[in-house]
């Protein structure tokens, strides 16, 4: 006999009751809404208080930004047209497009040469920061500072290809004797390469013209493209030198570590803007009255010196991070020390490092614009000086500066984004 | 058994000096000297060259001659008949007075950012995100400028706080009947010193003194005996003796709010915040918060979440967990970078020169060099200034960092 009452219930169910909904209170965007705004009467204050400052914000920029003028030659008109509305006035943007980007003084038919540098340094930069692009891409990397010099300055294309000669010379001069011994090849690539400019400069004499773009002086570049040309030189100059100071700073020779640690500490401990003022008024002091280094020259020799000094302290806490055992390892395995440097040390301190140094890199982008206090004309400069100061724009703030902070913003934030991406990709420890 | 035998004594030869890695390091060194002395020498005779083609020598009498020019915001005694070298004194105040300030503000919304952009409601966390990342990425520079022109124009002119004498309903009065914003700056009130206020301080210093005594007592006490004392008596040792000081000499300190009634033209009384201080101050302060937000979040952040289960898990309650387990584990991760935070307001505080603040930037480097054409020596004492503060801030942080590190084997 069977427990079950089969026989004597009314019903049995034989399938399973399909699940009901959940509460209204717990799903959808009420539950959302519970869970992320409203969890707590603190939250709910503070979500108040957020929605009131959104709201602020809305009211205050939404009419300005509808109301945007694109269309007019000066402010009044701009006002004239808006007839009191609140709006803002983009048409200074439109106008002053090519200032903005290029400076006020590099000569209009030329535009399309920097446009064509900068658009060929994303080509040049992408196979460093991707790398399962294929690895010959890095040939052009390497011909983009060379191009770009040509393309922004001018002149005859025999400069560039000199001094690129000069180190393809040098490169081989190493690779042949290198094998014999690292002194001799390092003394050998030097004397051919100052060999190669030096017949170079002889060849430059006669063929001043061959294929010459205009000339362009330093003093002539400016607006956006100022920040962009001191931020890519600079940083990319900074890098190797950084991880010399960093190596020196570390190394157990005394007086090589004295002397990084001095520069270290002595342009950490200063402010990049007396550092531009040394350039701007000091340093033409340091070399000979017929050397005539130009402002942009001398500028880029002191935030390099500012940016590497900042890098090395990135890499050094790289470099102090690592397990003592991969130096012993090393050691051990009879690497001598540049082949250990080389080979063990350094890829792993830089991997540790990268989130500093884009840091670095962004921040030093970021104090290009220090420039327009000694007077130069790149985007701040030209911004507080020529455009602010012209009849037709005077008042433009809030647009014009708008417009610098975006761009800014564009730039260094994806920046910062690919190197979190970077860092995850990297990644080969597990947490 | 072998016999080791001795390494064969070996005479000195040169190549030794390349390849022996006993001697290379020295060799190494000697050539790196060789060249930076060869370099500095270079650049120095060249600056001794082209001085003496310019018929200038360096010197320092420049500081002792009048400035001549004026400075709108100044801590101590000064006008245009003032030496130089008070004008820089003027200024390094000035920067001092901008960076403290700065450092204060900025710890505050950087605490409070930080820590509201990991909290759990939604829209708080991302509008944190949004101002984090609006000011991290656009250069201090911009902001600088911006935020100056929105202090000049949202400012309004003095004019509408007077009242003349009360003859006047004034336009606007003045918040909390003690600030007045305007485009010339805030005026806040100002503090005065009557008969007594030496009395107020000393109480002041005693409740600070009591206060850590307190304290290092109710800890001696609980790991002697294991008596925990109750935590109030300490705020009561801190601010009691002040109260009672204040409540007993009444003309001790005043606050002077500022005046709107005796002049028709200005505001007297009070302490001027001058619109380039209040914009370099709001600017820096706002700019580098984002900077200590983060600092802030990945402070917490490194924090695992065991720690604050195991002290549950010992019986501590949730006050104590912050105090004793959280805290002092996240403070070791936020502050080394927050004083190099520090140090960057510091340095960036040099961009008053954008706003119109006498900073020492403003004052030695900016109108000083110019007006007396000694760039070398106006740059390097400016270099000077910044180096001893910077120097001495790094100081004070290994000494911190020494006594906070992980004791390791």
């Amino acid at each position: 006999m069977s427990d079950t009452h089969a026989q004597t219930v009314a019903f049995v169910r034989e399938t399973e009751i399909p699940p009901s909904p959940p509460p209204a209170s717990e799903a959808g965007v009420i539950k959302w809404l519970r869970e992320n705004l409203f969890s707590s009467i603190a939250n709910s204050i503070l979500t108040i208080l957020g929605l009131i400052a959104v709201y602020y914000i809305v009211v205050g920029l939404g009419p300005w930004l509808a109301n945007s003028i694109w269309q007019s030659d000066s402010l009044a008109e701009c006002r004239e047209i808006l007839d009191g509305a609140n709006g803002a006035c983009f048409a200074v943007i439109r106008e002053r497009w090519n200032q903005l980007l290029f400076g006020f003084r590099y000569p209009v038919d030329e535009y399309w040469r920097p446009a064509l540098a900068f658009v060929l340094l994303f080509v040049a930069i992408l196979p460093v920061l991707f790398s399962h692009l294929p690895r010959k891409l890095l040939i052009g990397t390497a011909l983009y500072p060379f191009l770009a010099f040509w393309l922004i300055w001018g002149g005859s294309v025999l400069i560039p290809i000199v001094a690129l000669l000069g180190f393809v010379v040098g490169a081989v001069a190493y690779s042949m004797i290198s094998a014999r011994s690292f002194v001799g090849a390092i003394a050998a690539a030097v004397i051919a390469a100052a060999a190669t400019w030096w017949a170079g400069g002889l060849l430059l004499r006669i063929g001043a013209d061959f294929l010459a773009l205009r000339a362009v002086p330093s003093r002539d570049l400016g607006g956006f493209m100022l920040n962009m040309i001191l931020g890519t030189v600079c940083v990319s100059l900074s890098l190797p030198i950084g991880i010399v100071l960093a190596l020196g700073r570390q190394s157990n020779l005394p007086i090589i570590k004295v002397l990084c640690v001095i520069f270290i500490e002595f342009v950490r401990g200063v402010p990049l803007i007396t550092l531009l003022f040394v350039a701007s008024v000091i340093l033409a002091y340091f070399f000979p009255p017929e050397s005539n280094l130009d402002l942009v020259l001398r500028v880029i020799i002191m935030i390099t010196m500012f940016a590497s000094a900042y890098i090395a302290e990135v890499i050094r806490g790289g470099l102090a991070a690592l397990p003592r055992g991969q130096y012993e390892a090393a050691d051990s395995l009879g690497l001598d020390y540049a082949q250990s440097m080389r080979l063990i040390i350094l890829p792993q301190a830089l991997k540790i490092s990268i989130p500093g140094i884009v840091n670095v890199a962004v921040g030093l982008f970021k104090d290009t614009t220090l420039v327009a206090i000694i007077s130069m004309y790149d985007l701040v400069g030209l911004i507080r000086g020529p455009i602010l100061a012209s009849t037709d724009w005077n008042g433009v703030y809030w647009e014009l500066w708008s417009f610098a902070a975006l761009l800014f913003f564009v730039i260094c934030y994806g920046i910062s984004q690919y190197s979190q991406w970077l860092e995850r990709k990297l990644a080969t420890d597990h947490r | 058994m072998t016999a080791m035998s001795d390494a064969p004594t070996q005479s000195f030869r040169l190549s030794m000096l390349l390849y022996d890695t006993r001697y290379r390091g020295y060799t190494i060194q000697f050539i790196v000297i060789l060249f930076v002395v060869l370099a500095v020498g270079y650049l120095v005779s060249n600056l001794f060259a082209n001085l003496a083609e310019q018929g200038v020598v360096l010197t320092y009498d420049f500081l002792e001659q009048p400035a001549g020019y004026d400075i709108n915001q100044t801590l101590i005694e000064y006008n245009n008949q003032s030496s130089h070298l008070r004008a820089s004194v003027v200024g390094a105040l000035n920067t001092l007075l901008v960076a403290a300030m700065a450092c204060v503000l900025a710890t505050i919304l950087g605490v409070f950012a930080g820590i509201l952009r990991l909290s759990n409601n939604w829209l708080v966390a991302k509008l944190m995100a949004i101002y984090v990342e609006a000011f991290r990425n656009v250069p201090v520079l911009i902001w600088i400028i911006i935020i100056n022109t929105v202090v000049t124009s949202v400012g309004s002119s003095p004019r509408v706080f007077l009242t003349r004498g009360g003859s006047v309903e004034p336009e606007s009065s003045l918040f909390l009947g003690m600030f007045a914003f305007t485009n010339r700056g805030l005026y806040i009130p100002s503090i005065g010193l009557g008969s007594g206020w030496l009395v107020v301080l000393l109480a002041f210093v005693a409740g600070i003194l009591g206060f850590f005594a307190w304290r290092s007592y109710v800890k001696k006490k609980l790991f002697q005996e294991g008596s925990l004392l109750p935590a109030w008596p300490a705020w009561a040792i801190l601010f009691g003796p002040v109260i009672l000081a204040m409540v007993l000499l009444p003309g001790a300190l005043t606050i002077l709010r500022p005046d709107v009634a005796s002049n028709n033209f200005n505001i007297q009384d009070g302490v001027l915040l001058g619109r380039p201080l209040l914009a370099l101050w709001l600017a820096l302060s706002i700019y580098t918060g984002a900077f200590i937000a983060e600092n802030v979040r990945a402070g917490i952040l490194a924090i695992s979440k065991g720690q604050t289960e195991a002290a549950a898990a010992l019986g501590l309650r949730p006050g104590r967990i912050m105090n004793l387990v959280i805290l002092p584990q996240a403070l070791r991760v936020i502050i080394p970078p927050l004083i190099s935070q520090y140090l960057n307001i510091t340095k960036n505080s040099s961009l008053a020169i954008a706003v119109g603040y006498a900073d020492i930037t403003a004052t030695l480097g900016g109108i000083t060099l110019n007006q007396t054409g000694r760039a070398i020596e106006c740059v390097l004492l400016l270099m000077l200034f910044y180096l001893t503060i910077s120097l001495s801030i790094s100081a004070l942080m290994n000494v911190y960092n020494n006594s906070v590190r992980l004791k390791e084997r």
